[in-house]
């Protein structure tokens, strides 16, 4: 069955971010959502609309409505957390009529359907659900370590965002262990990375991005798993930049939840983009396999020692032995039927 | 913590900053909350929730020339974690505001970026990365920050040499023009409104406006 659903890709998706808008669109046709994108789209104006007028910044993205609207589309998603807050904020502003007229005397182009948006990952997470993804996956992502970054704006703020919960949210984790993947417990996935002054700024990245990639080092990850353009950009284009300041001596590959789906999905490697990464994937794809090896070969070597065991167990049911003996072999056994 | 003097506070800005934000700043008691946990904390000369109690103090110059309200990543923690559910990011967004059209210099480089990604969205419909930068270059004299990163940038495909342009810019440049010829003032908007309610009481109002005749009259002028 196939649901069809309005798509906003959002600028960053033409240039920087060009591997979340391809694995996403993979991702969703793969598992029965139709992207329909919204036709002739604008910039949202990102954060530096909102900081100069919030009627402006809503107005950008009321066209983006309205231009929804001339294809008939009313339900909105897009990847980005950045876009999705100034189309929410547009949204829910202009439940006031006051600032919803000041917004049309900037677009002269009223809305007349009821609209709503939501994030990607919301729509995976709570339409689609982890057991329709983990009965998706080809290839188990078993053996990977990672941490999911959410980073500060896919859940925050509460009213605003309404996704999951806005300090702890686990959503991205329970999806990432549907593909297989060791999701490790880390206390900064809402922080922020302070992308968006990585440019006018520049103590802001480092200092804030070095934070996550060092605590994600020391947990042992292989892997941060983002869901935002600003934040991968930031720790992975900017790895080399950061550790120049901190010193650090990692190698974390940065990629979107999205590329590991289609990883494990089995999708073609064009759709899963990894070569797109600053930091490459090969390492900790490595590590998978070497675990996934090791973990076969203990497995094998528990098998045959089980093997001896029950084989021995049998030599002593079959020739007539005095009692003692034969309750050790029970209890012997006792173990290795409960782990078969 | 400095002493806050309160000489000449401006209930002026008081009121002008709660009407702006939505928000009741006499619900801020000063807990910290937000200042705790704002990771731009360490650039803020004033950190958040001495800002608020500035604003309470009506203390405007202090706070529209702060380099705080310039260094505020939006990144709604503040917000998220405020006792009184205060909109803290949304007050410092609005104190932003008023610096601008207050003419404060704020912080140059961050000031300038902004607006060269908006003359690049108000040109092209949507920003590219290389457009930015130029516009960010050429007026800050200082040389992108970020070469170091052009290289890989290319290799993997990701700078978009030209703008993407969109069919209709001419319609997102209008949107520019005419926020800065002031159409979307409120006192103005709230007139336009109030002319129309009075013609057509109990109609949809919200979705039908009378806006659109008036301006476009003084966009063809
Ligand atoms: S929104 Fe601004 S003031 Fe609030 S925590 Fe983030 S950076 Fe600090
Ligand atoms: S968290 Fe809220 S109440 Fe506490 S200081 Fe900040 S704005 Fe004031």
């Amino acid at each position: 069955m196939s649901v069809s659903i309005g798509y906003f890709p959002g600028c960053s998706g033409l240039g920087t971010s060009m591997e979340y808008e391809r694995s996403t669109r993979a991702v969703c046709t793969s598992l029965g959502l139709s992207l329909r994108e919204i036709p002739d789209w604008n910039c949202c104006g990102s954060t530096p609309a909102h900081t100069v007028d919030h009627v402006l910044s809503a107005a950008l993205s009321s066209r983006i409505f309205a231009q929804a609207e001339s294809a008939g589309i009313t339900d909105v998603i897009t990847p980005c957390p950045s876009c999705l807050k100034n189309l929410r904020n547009c949204l829910d502003g202009m439940e006031d009529p006051l600032f919803a007229a000041r917004v049309e005397a900037l677009t002269e182009r009223p809305l007349h359907m009821r609209h709503s948006v939501r994030s990607v990952l919301q729509v995976l997470v709570e339409d689609i659900g982890p057991e329709a993804i983990a009965a998706r996956v080809r290839r188990p992502l078993a053996g990977l370590k990672a941490v999911p970054y959410y980073g500060c704006l896919m859940t925050r703020p509460g009213e605003v965002m309404r996704f999951d919960n806005p300090e702890n949210p686990m959503g991205l984790d329970r999806l990432l262990e549907a593909l297989g993947v060791e999701v490790l417990p880390f206390p900064l996935k809402t922080d922020c990375c302070g992308a968006s002054f990585a440019v006018p700024a520049r103590e802001a990245a480092p200092r804030l991005g070095g934070r996550i990639l060092d605590l994600a080092a020391s947990l042992g990850a292989d892997l941060v798993v983002v869901a935002c353009p600003l934040c991968q950009m930031n720790l992975d284009l900017r790895q080399s930049q950061i550790k120049a300041k901190s010193g650090g001596s990692y190698r974390l590959a940065v990629p979107y939840y999205t590329q590991l789906m289609a990883y494990a999905f089995g999708l073609p490697d064009a759709d899963a983009g990894f070569h797109k990464l600053a930091v490459g994937m090969q390492p900790a794809l490595e590590r998978m396999r070497d675990r996934a090896v090791q973990k076969a070969a203990q497995e094998r070597e528990e098998a045959a020692k089980r093997a001896v065991r029950n084989k021995a167990a049998a030599q002593k049911m079959a020739s007539p032995a005095p009692l003692p003996e034969a309750e050790a072999a029970e209890k012997d056994a006792g173990p290795a039927g409960g782990e078969a | 913590m400095d002493t806050i003097y309160l000489n000449s506070p401006d209930s002026l800005f008081i009121r002008e900053v709660e009407e702006e934000s939505g928000q009741v700043l006499s619900r801020c008691y000063q807990c910290g909350n937000c200042t705790a946990g704002c990771p731009m904390a360490f650039s803020f000369d004033s950190p958040v929730s001495r800002i608020m109690r500035l604003i309470q103090a009506g203390q405007k110059e202090a706070v529209l020339s702060s380099r705080a309200v310039w260094l505020c990543a939006s990144c709604e923690t503040c917000t998220q974690r405020c006792p009184n559910t205060i909109d803290v990011a949304r007050i410092m967004d609005v104190c932003r505001h008023m610096a601008r059209r207050e003419k404060k210099s704020g912080i140059y480089a961050v000031k300038v970026f902004f607006d060269s990604f908006l003359l690049a969205v108000e040109r092209h419909g949507r920003p590219h990365e290389l457009g930015i930068m130029a516009l960010f270059m050429a007026r800050t004299g200082r040389f992108w920050t970020d070469l170091d990163l052009a290289p890989t940038m290319l290799t993997k495909g990701k700078m978009a040499l030209l703008p993407h342009n969109v069919e209709g810019r001419g319609e997102v440049a209008e949107i520019f023009r005419r926020f800065r010829d002031g159409a979307s003032d409120a006192a103005l908007v709230k007139a336009l409104r109030g002319g129309r309610a009075a013609t057509a009481p109990g109609g949809p109002g919200m979705r039908e406006r009378g806006v659109s005749e008036e301006k476009s009259g003084e966009g063809l002028a």
